[in-house]
């Protein structure tokens, strides 16, 4: 069964894709950005028509919103199969790609100068590639769709990026293969293990089979136990390099770094979210026994990536470095409400998913605008920066704000939403400590932009390089503008996106035995 | 098994053969006497229809059926001979002499796709077999005659501008084609005679061509070692098959098999004979212990015949270590009643090839010899396919299938990224990693190619190369052995570090001084996006390859059972 609404997406991104790729370079930013208006157009036909009605892994196929389902063919007794459809949790990752990608396209215009045609071709390949993660639901395509992102992801770090960027982009590269590696391992054992209980690698019959309780036993000599313990921890460290969880995070912030101002925004916004979700879909859908019985020691996980990347952040001084360190920190709130196992706790997780995104594509945007009038990030380089950029620095301010948790912010929400999921947790022992212990966090993450910003922002104005400071262009600030409005709209009514977000998500948390 | 004893089942590889003796003949008629050449060639085509005419009658059989479709090929030949000379009447040969080679390779290409589709149609479809059994042309055949012609036409159709300026060209493309041939009986041979004649068939072309450019140092030391070793392993390999011979009492494969079930007493002379034996198919597959050739030669030949001998021809010997042990020597057979384990010699060996395969490539500077190591580590991946044998027996054909699939994908992927080298050099580029600096801004389609080949070959899943790999190793694993598996797929991974090296030099890096890329030859860009385009096609295209691979496997393995039916539901 065809429905071609999803095909449909995804072909439009990559014939814009290679359209760009082939233009002129002079067309090029203005064509990838006027073609990155169909996907995002038609993310949002798909969202205002969506009907959430439940978790597509655990209630199959009634919980699947424009669902395709073919046979490839057949494979050692599976048969592979192109299946793609969204729910509560893939729709809004949907639309977040989307708009973040055209926005972070208009960011580019001013930063690209070289190679324009193949940058922005990448880019919406790039977008292509992001789509179709949130969207399948067979390992198989979804594992395609994964290693995908790595190549443009390494080019557009590696060719457009910092001084360093080619050491930044092989150590991404590297980093999150090897994971890819381990946890195509891990999760093909499982469904082997399986044997002939499942008949595809659709993550639904998966979850089903594992949910009726068939003990993966089909591998000789590995018990139904440890290969369900083994497919776990080899999923969670895949998935943890993504995210990236301390202590195998140290990636990031030189990927951050070097990377160009589009591909930050990108990478903070969507790329990590790869990461959260797949944990969600794989570890904490398919095996929540596993997933409650190490509730302590992922939760340690979570906390000391919440405090142990806000520090970091506070030791830096590099404004990127400072953007780069505070998602370590952020992801690590996602990865506790998904350890609490309670509906609102999980739900908050992927608003925060969301809200994330939103915010710390503002942020890198933001540091970007500035760099590209005054060419530092450093810290100690600048000061008064209000003075003479009051808007762009009014929204950063408001960023600021919001990644805080200022209330009528998403982030207010999102934290809120995973602090009283997580209080609340009947899976996590001494959930309140835990919980407590994060909260602290964004104690460090208040302190740490309030410095960062008081030194650069505020006070005298001061330059140590020989730039002028001119003005931002107009559409350097737009995007900046449309994401804190986001970014608000959000914090007022998250049921724009919660709604749907419960609804798939209840189901999760009830088999994992929270409320 | 009974046979339709009817050469036309040879037909890949007698029109390799006779597209060889062709581009000799076209070459030898001067250009006076080419015009009556060319109208004798449309005379002899329209003739051919006819014999097609009067074949469609006799259909039904494989006899039927062969005489059919060559028939209608041969006149396609001929038509492209003539067209050739209306497009250029006046031009040198080399036009004409390349064209044939390559619709030659592409005939035989599509007779073996032809009968390959009748296995798979015809439910009662038997192995034809031909001069008293000596050679069998069954699914393996066909299936590794569709290897050797494919990556023949894709060189053919590369050499044209590789060739530019060269003395010799007609010979050139008579002994690729002639070396094909060789490799397209490698794939018929059932018994070791044929096999010892096919193999110095393929060899002795191969010699010559590896050391063509005589001139150039590295390709005349390339062909001197080559040819030192080959003749080596070759004396090793008699001496195999004399062993074997002298404890059985025959050379027919299935002869040797029925002589070995009843036992022998010479069971460490026949041990030995087969240690021979696996000596010969390393050289040939560039296999640990015989690999370190291998380097050199990929290195010094021309770009397209080390694209031709590390593809071609590395399945040519391993199809042959397919049949010669499933047949000859039943593993669970020969085991249980002799106490032979050889499966365990291809264990050893697969291990060490793909690990020292692996790491050698890691450490090179220079991008062919990085990629005739990398070779050497792909061998080790197939070895898998023969280091299984001994586990699960009816898992058997899963694994061997997907060896055969992993070198059919192989043939397209390894043959695309040394023509891609191919053309570097066509470019005078130097050769390594810095040299291919910031290629990817002056040549953006061939380099696309070239990442898609060295992505594939990493088995990332932008190729076909993901999925044979994939099938590998869970052959493995269900064949229970995991670890070959595990060995494998860290080998795997480790390779990705040095094939990104090139396509970080491609993309990634500022070109040293000014990069000017002379001409932009048809021929050999081509190939390449061709080899590309189904590279990436055979992923979402792969099913039917990994159908007939599997049953291919299944008709050589005996105890392999009735697994094709599970496999496929």
């Amino acid at each position: 069964m065809i429905d071609g609404t999803i095909e449909a997406l995804l072909a439009v991104t990559l014939v814009a894709s290679f359209a760009v790729l082939v233009s002129p370079d002079r067309y090029a930013a203005k064509l990838a950005t006027a073609l990155s208006l169909l996907p995002l157009a038609g993310s949002l036909v798909m969202w205002s028509g969506f009907e959430p009605a439940g978790n597509a892994l655990v209630d199959g196929e009634s919980a699947i919103g424009y669902m395709s389902q073919v046979e490839w063919f057949d494979l050692g007794g599976i048969t592979l199969q192109w299946f793609v459809g969204v729910d509560g949790v893939a729709m809004p990752l949907v639309v977040l790609t989307t708009v973040l990608t055209t926005l972070a396209l208009v960011s580019a215009w001013t930063p690209i100068s070289e190679r324009q045609s193949q940058f922005y071709g990448l880019v919406l390949f790039l977008e292509a590639s992001l789509l179709g993660v949130f969207t399948a639901l067979d390992f198989f395509v979804w594992f395609v769709f994964w290693e995908a992102v790595l190549v443009p992801m390494y080019l557009l770090i590696g060719v457009w990026g910092g001084p360093r960027r080619k050491y930044a982009a092989i150590k991404m590269f590297v980093y999150t293969n090897v994971a890819s590696l381990v946890l195509f391992i891990g999760f093909v054992a499982l469904v082997f293990g399986l044997g002939d209980s499942v008949a595809t690698f659709g993550l639904p019959e998966i979850t089903q089979a594992l949910r009726d309780g068939v003990a993966p036993d089909g591998l000789p000599g590995v018990g139904a136990e440890s290969l369900k313990l083994f497919a776990f921890l080899a999923m969670f460290v895949g998935f943890a390099v993504k995210v990236p969880v301390v202590p195998v995070h140290t990636w990031l912030p030189d990927a951050h770094v070097e990377a160009p101002t589009p591909v930050s925004v990108l990478l903070a916004g969507v790329l990590l979210k790869m990461g959260t979700y797949a944990l969600l879909r794989f570890n904490f859908t398919m095996l929540p026994d596993i997933a409650t019985d190490l509730a302590v020691p992922i939760a340690v996980f979570a906390v000391v990536s919440v405090i142990y990347g806000a520090m970091l952040a506070l030791a830096q001084t590099d404004l990127k470095r400072i953007v780069a360190y505070s998602s370590v920190s952020s992801m690590g709130y996602v990865i506790l409400g998904l350890v609490a196992y309670t509906t609102i706790g999980v739900s908050g997780a992927t608003f925060q998913m969301i809200s994330h995104g939103l915010i710390s594509g503002l942020m890198f945007m933001a540091v970007g605008v500035i760099y590209n009038v005054t060419h530092t990030r450093m810290v100690s380089d600048m000061s008064g920066m209000a003075d003479r950029m009051p808007v762009t620095v009014g929204i950063f301010v408001a960023g600021a704000f919001g990644y805080m948790g200022l209330p009528l912010m998403s982030g207010f929400a999102a934290e809120f939403f995973v602090f009283v999921g997580s209080f609340q947790s009947t899976v996590l022992p001494s959930a309140p400590v835990f919980t407590g212990a994060a909260m602290f966090g964004i104690v460090i993450v208040a302190g740490y932009l309030l410095l960062a910003m008081q030194k650069t922002l505020f006070g005298e104005f001061r330059l140590d390089t020989d730039y002028e400071v001119g003005r931002a262009a107009f559409h350097d600030v737009a995007p900046l503008f449309v994401l804190l409005l986001l970014v608000i709209a959000l914090g007022v009514f998250p049921d724009l996106f919660m709604e749907m977000i419960e609804t798939a998500i209840e189901p999760v948390a009830s088999i994992g035995g929270g409320a | 098994m009974s046979s339709h004893a009817s050469l036309f089942a040879l037909g890949p590889a007698l029109y390799l053969a006779a597209t060889g003796l062709l581009v000799l003949v076209l070459d030898s008629v001067g250009r006076t006497t080419r015009l009556p050449f060319a109208l004798g060639s449309a005379v002899f085509g329209v003739a051919a229809v006819g014999a097609a005419a009067v074949a469609a009658f006799t259909g039904g059989t494989l006899l039927g059926l062969g005489v059919g479709a060559h028939a209608f090929a041969a006149m396609n030949a001929f038509l492209v001979a003539f067209l050739v000379y209306l497009v250029d009447p006046s031009g040198s040969n080399r036009l004409l002499v390349a064209s044939v080679a390559v619709a030659g390779a592409v005939f035989s290409l599509g007779n073996a796709a032809y009968y390959l589709a009748y296995f798979g149609t015809t439910s009662d479809a038997q192995a034809a077999l031909l001069f008293g059994d000596q050679l069998v042309v069954d699914q393996m055949s066909l299936l590794f005659m569709a290897i050797a012609a494919s990556v023949t036409a894709l060189v053919a159709l590369a050499s044209y501008d590789y060739l530019e300026g060269h003395a010799y060209q007609a010979e050139y493309y008579a002994l690729v084609l002639l070396a094909a041939t060789g490799m397209s009986l490698m794939a018929a041979a059932n018994s070791l005679a044929t096999v010892f004649v096919a193999m110095e068939l393929a060899s002795l072309p191969s010699f010559a061509l590896v050391a063509f450019l005589k001139k150039n140092r590295g390709s005349v030391e390339a062909g001197l070692k080559y040819f030192l070793i080959g003749a080596l392993s070759s004396s090793f390999f008699a001496y195999g098959i004399s062993l074997v011979y002298a404890t059985t009492g025959s050379l027919q494969l299935e002869a040797v098999a029925s002589a070995l079930s009843g036992g022998t007493e010479f069971v460490g002379m026949l041990g030995i004979g087969m240690l021979m034996l696996v000596g010969g198919f390393a050289y040939k597959t560039a296999s640990v212990p015989f690999h370190f050739w291998a380097p050199e030669a990929y290195e010094g030949a021309p770009a397209p015949i080390s694209a031709f001998i590390s593809s071609a021809s590395k399945a040519a010997g391993f199809v042959i270590a397919f049949r010669v042990f499933t047949v000859a020597f039943t593993p669970a057979g020969l085991f249980a009643s002799l106490g032979i384990d050889w499966v365990l010699v291809f264990q050893i060996l697969a291990v060490v090839t793909m690990t020292l395969g692996n790491f050698a490539a890691a450490t090179q500077e220079n991008v062919k010899r990085m990629l005739a190591y990398s070779s050497i580590g792909h061998a080790g991946y197939v070895l898998i396919g023969l280091a299984s044998l001994g586990g699960v027996a009816s898992q058997g054909d899963t694994v061997l299938g997907a060896s055969m699939m992993h070198l059919f994908v192989y043939g397209f992927m390894n043959t695309g990224a040394f023509l891609f080298i191919a053309l570097v050099e066509y470019w005078g580029v130097g050769r390594t990693f810095e040299d291919y600096a910031g290629l990817g801004r002056k040549a953006p389609v061939a380099c696309a190619a070239m990442t898609v080949f060295l992505f594939s070959l990493a088995g990332l899943p932008v190729g076909a190369g993901f999925l044979s790999k994939y099938v590998l190793f869970f052959g493995a694993v269900s064949a229970g052995f995991w670890w070959l598996a595990a060995v494998g797929a860290i080998n795997s991974a480790l390779s990705l570090y040095y094939y990104t090296r090139v396509v970080k030099a491609m993309w990634v890096e500022e070109p040293n001084g000014e990069l000017e890329l002379q001409g932009r030859p048809t021929g050999l860009y081509a190939a390449v996006v061709a080899a590309a385009v189904v590279t990436v096609l055979l992923l979402p295209g792969f099913f039917p390859i990994a159908e007939t691979a599997i049953e291919a496997a299944n008709a050589v393995l005996p105890n392999a059972g009735d697994t094709t039916t599970a496999f496929f539901g």
